[in-house]
């Protein structure tokens, strides 16, 4: 049983830090900030999720399942709000590459809230020239 | 078996680690930056947990916690601050 726990706790360890690698990895390759985003988001919550999981079952106790939880919890609360967060402003200032979406149902509200599509295009064009510096 | 286990965890965080600073230096936009740099709180929030795992001890639970926290704050606020003037 001891030895069963014990590959059990390796096993999480290794594939929570196998997350790690791979939104590093994704980090790397990935082409633009969308499908960074998307990468980023691995070791946020099955990471953790792997990672707590073998801290409690290697520690043998339940007293630190709650904190751990809080963490999890508050991991599992804030990465959603953050993404949207990080995406909102990336796609407003046009840091998303938008020529790689097959669709693009965002840009209709955006262009009609902003109410001026004339300033929005000039907008665009400064802003490329400040990407290209 | 443990040592090894640490070990194996220990070199692909640090290739993660390496990984995110490229990115950090490379990035195109401060949005990438942000990114990265929040994956690389994640990656020491997992090395305190490990190294928790490795020494038996739950000193390190509530930076954990409070690194979660931090990372959320910091990347919201910075996106808040990249959105441009138009829409706000």
């Amino acid at each position: 049983m001891e030895l069963f726990l014990d590959i059990l706790v390796a096993v999480l360890l290794i594939t929570g830090c196998l997350m790690s690698l791979i939104a590093g990895i994704g980090l790397l390759s990935f082409p633009d900030m969308l499908t960074r985003m998307h990468a980023a988001t691995k070791p946020q919550v099955l990471g953790f999720l792997l990672i707590f999981t073998a801290l409690a079952i290697h520690l043998r106790s339940w007293s630190v399942v709650p904190v751990l939880f809080l963490a999890w919890g508050m991991q599992l609360l804030t990465a959603p709000v953050s993404a949207h967060m990080i995406g909102r402003a990336g796609y407003r200032t046009k840091h998303a590459a938008k020529q790689s979406l097959y669709a693009d149902e965002l840009r209709q509200v955006v262009d009609t809230v902003s109410d001026a599509p004339a300033t929005a295009s000039v907008e665009v064009s400064s802003e490329e020239s400040k990407d290209s510096k | 078996m443990m040592t090894i286990v640490m070990w194996i965890c220990g070199i692909m965080l640090g290739l993660a680690t390496v990984a995110c600073l490229i990115r950090v230096a490379k990035g195109p936009s401060i949005l990438d930056r942000v990114l990265a740099l929040d994956v690389m709180l994640l990656i020491i929030s997992v090395a305190l947990c490990l190294e928790m795992v490795f020494n038996r001890h739950t000193d390190y639970l509530l930076f954990v916690v409070v690194a979660c926290t931090l990372g959320f704050i910091g990347s919201v606020t910075v996106s808040r601050y990249v959105s441009d003037q138009r829409n706000a």
